[in-house]
């Protein structure tokens, strides 16, 4: 295949302990480590794979999001990307008009398989591989955890509630990613550099006929409940006589 | 009156929970009547399951050979045929409808709500965002449906004491050929299934080997428990993906959870957040997990384990 479209969506870095501002009006974001969404990583290097192997000649990268996303297509073409796209708007874009810019990313550049993960930590959504299969009309194969190409076909392993589900899906196809399919690659200085000069072209979302909004609006934010904490036992003894007076045993 | 369609999940037999959670979220929303949805090769079976659920009005059959095992893109487009009409969509947010209601939505033309934890007004729901670090309220715009996914560990099921009337529903949609089922590969095990039981039993990576998993198992089976794992012990082989707990794994609120050898990653902590009791067995007294464990034990597990599941 020609080209393989990889999501990379620049989000708190997983090891960050997120904190919800005192006046309830999002999270902490001042000084706080941003890095490229992990799932997003692992499509990456999915993608890089397949190239490698020589089933696809070119893997572009691609942010919907602000100018401070550059930062994440860089990493992604350290890590070995041909070229970069940034599409510039809000950060908080709904999911369905993000579907349809990587819909008009898709069309405009011909892709055959566009490989996303399976939930950005940060809003947990899990939702834009589905609607970008669903507007495009293609199969859509989730939660993977194994991917083999044959010809036409992709035959995915999924990573489902019961176990693993094998499915067979016709290219053009979108995948998202789960964490088993593979260990993502460490950059080098030398790919820092290199990266340097590939292209990473900036496309304003209004170009797409796409309006940069939210939809669903975020009226406030607030810490989960906190747990008690609770007692420590001195042993094994110690531990049945607690859930017993518990009523748990 | 405002119409709720669920979507229910099964695997052909059985009805899964995760439906009646829905229902139960379904009936937070003042003033509805709420309709379930059972696509399936033959329906019959899944139906009445679905028929005895309290609060529902009616069950809604489409019966198709292709619906044989849930694909979300031979279902979606049915979905969709039957939505018309909907206040409400709503799915578990198991990975079936994870999987199924970001694409009934685009479908629409519209955004989807992930994982509703609560019903705050007609339009507007709190979901946890973060790994459940924070609680966000989101409002949809009112004046069209609500297509969601309902975290089914934040509701308890509606009882089984209805018999609403079961329909066949007649839409003609075509169904894609382009996703096929080769297989599916689940342990199979008579062990009380994970996402529902009332006790759970999990392993970390602190096991070390598959062979002395066999340590949890002798104490679920001791307390009629289900076992669980971290991913870390899944990353290690040595459970399977489905026993896996956490942000990227189920999501589960048994009464009484057991964290055994396991650090108390934020992204394993999201998992049972609801859990009523948590249990924490490890030898590392600085272990995170102790700050959220109800119960602690500052012990090898080694030697803590078959002590405790020979004094029970
Ligand atoms: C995007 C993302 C998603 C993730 N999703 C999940 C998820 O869904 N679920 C999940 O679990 N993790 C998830 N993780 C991984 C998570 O961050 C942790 O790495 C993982 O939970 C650690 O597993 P563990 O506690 O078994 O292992 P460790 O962190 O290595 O902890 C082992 C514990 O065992 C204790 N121990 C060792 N030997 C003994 C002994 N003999 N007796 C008693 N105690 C002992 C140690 O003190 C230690 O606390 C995710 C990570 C990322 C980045
Ligand atoms: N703003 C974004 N920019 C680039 N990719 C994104 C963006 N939002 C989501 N994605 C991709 O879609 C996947 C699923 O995200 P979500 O549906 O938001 O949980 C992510 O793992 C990314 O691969």
């Amino acid at each position: 295949m020609e080209k393989i479209l990889v999501g990379l969506k620049r989000a708190i870095d997983y090891n960050v302990r997120v904190r919800v501002k005192n006046d309830g009006s999002g999270v902490e974001t001042d000084g706080v480590k941003m890095s490229i969404n992990p799932f997003d990583e692992i499509a990456l290097e999915e993608a890089l794979r397949i190239k490698d192997r020589g089933d696809a000649s070119e893997v572009i990268v691609m942010s919907i999001g602000t100018d401070a996303a550059q930062q994440q297509l860089r990493t992604g073409l350290a890590m070995g990307a041909d070229r970069a796209i940034l599409v510039d708007a809000v950060d908080s874009i709904d999911p369905l008009s993000r579907a349809r810019v990587f819909q008009e990313i898709v069309n405009r550049e011909g892709v055959e398989l566009v490989i996303l993960g399976k939930q950005a930590i940060d809003d947990d959504n899990s939702q834009i591989g589905q609607m970008l299969a669903a507007i495009w009309g293609r199969p859509q194969a989730t939660f993977a955890s194994k991917i083999e190409l044959n010809g036409n076909t992709a035959r995915v392993t999924r990573e489902v509630d019961a176990g693993l589900e094998l499915v067979d899906v016709d290219l053009p196809a979108v995948i998202s990613v789960d964490l088993r399919l593979n260990e993502p690659r460490y950059v080098k200085l030398p790919d820092i550099m290199k990266a340097k000069k590939k292209p990473l072209d900036q496309i304003p979302i209004a170009d797409l006929g796409i309006e940069s909004s939210s939809i669903i609006e975020d009226s406030h934010f607030e810490p989960p409940a906190a747990r008690q904490k609770g007692i420590i036992v001195d042993d094994v003894a110690g531990l049945v006589s607690a859930l017993t007076e518990k009523g748990l045993l | 009156m405002a119409k709720v369609l669920i979507v229910a999940e099964h695997d052909g037999a059985v009805l899964n929970p995760s439906t009646a959670k829905c229902v139960a979220c379904a009936t937070a929303i003042a003033g509805t009547e709420i309709d379930v949805a059972v696509l399936a090769a033959s329906a019959a079976a899944v139906a009445s399951d679905a028929a005895k659920l309290d609060s529902v009005a009616r069950i809604l059959t489409v019966e198709n050979a292709a619906n044989e095992y849930a694909l979300s893109a031979i279902l979606a487009p049915q979905v969709v045929a039957l939505a018309d009409g909907y206040d409400y969509i709503f799915g578990p947010s198991t990975t079936f409808g994870k999987d199924l209601m970001p694409r009934v939505a685009a479908l629409l033309g519209l955004n989807q709500i992930s994982d509703i934890m609560s019903v705050e007004g007609s339009h507007t729901f709190k979901r946890p965002i973060y790994a459940g670090n924070a609680i966000v309220t989101v409002t949809a715009p009112t004046g069209k449906p609500v297509v969601a996914t309902v975290r089914t560990a934040s509701w308890q099921a509606v009882d089984a004491t209805n018999s609403a009337p079961v329909e066949s529903a007649d839409i003609a949609v075509d169904i894609p050929s382009h996703t096929r089922l080769v297989s599916v590969e689940s342990g199979q095990s008579d062990r009380p299934d994970l996402q529902t039981a009332s006790t759970v039993v999990s392993g970390g990576r602190a096991l070390a080997s598959s062979e002395n998993f066999d340590i949890i198992f002798a104490l679920a089976d001791k307390l009629g428990a289900a076992v669980g794992a971290s991913r870390a012990a899944v990353d290690a082989g040595y459970v399977p993906n489905e026993m896996q707990v956490g942000q990227t794994g189920k999501i589960i609120a048994p009464d009484l959870y057991f964290a055994i050898g396991i650090s108390g990653a934020i992204q394993h902590l999201t998992g049972i957040k609801d859990a009523g009791t948590i249990v924490a067995i490890n030898k590392d007294e600085e272990a995170p997990i102790f700050e959220v464990a109800d119960i602690g034990l500052v012990a090898d597990l080694f030697k803590a384990l078959p002590e405790l599941t020979n004094a029970l």
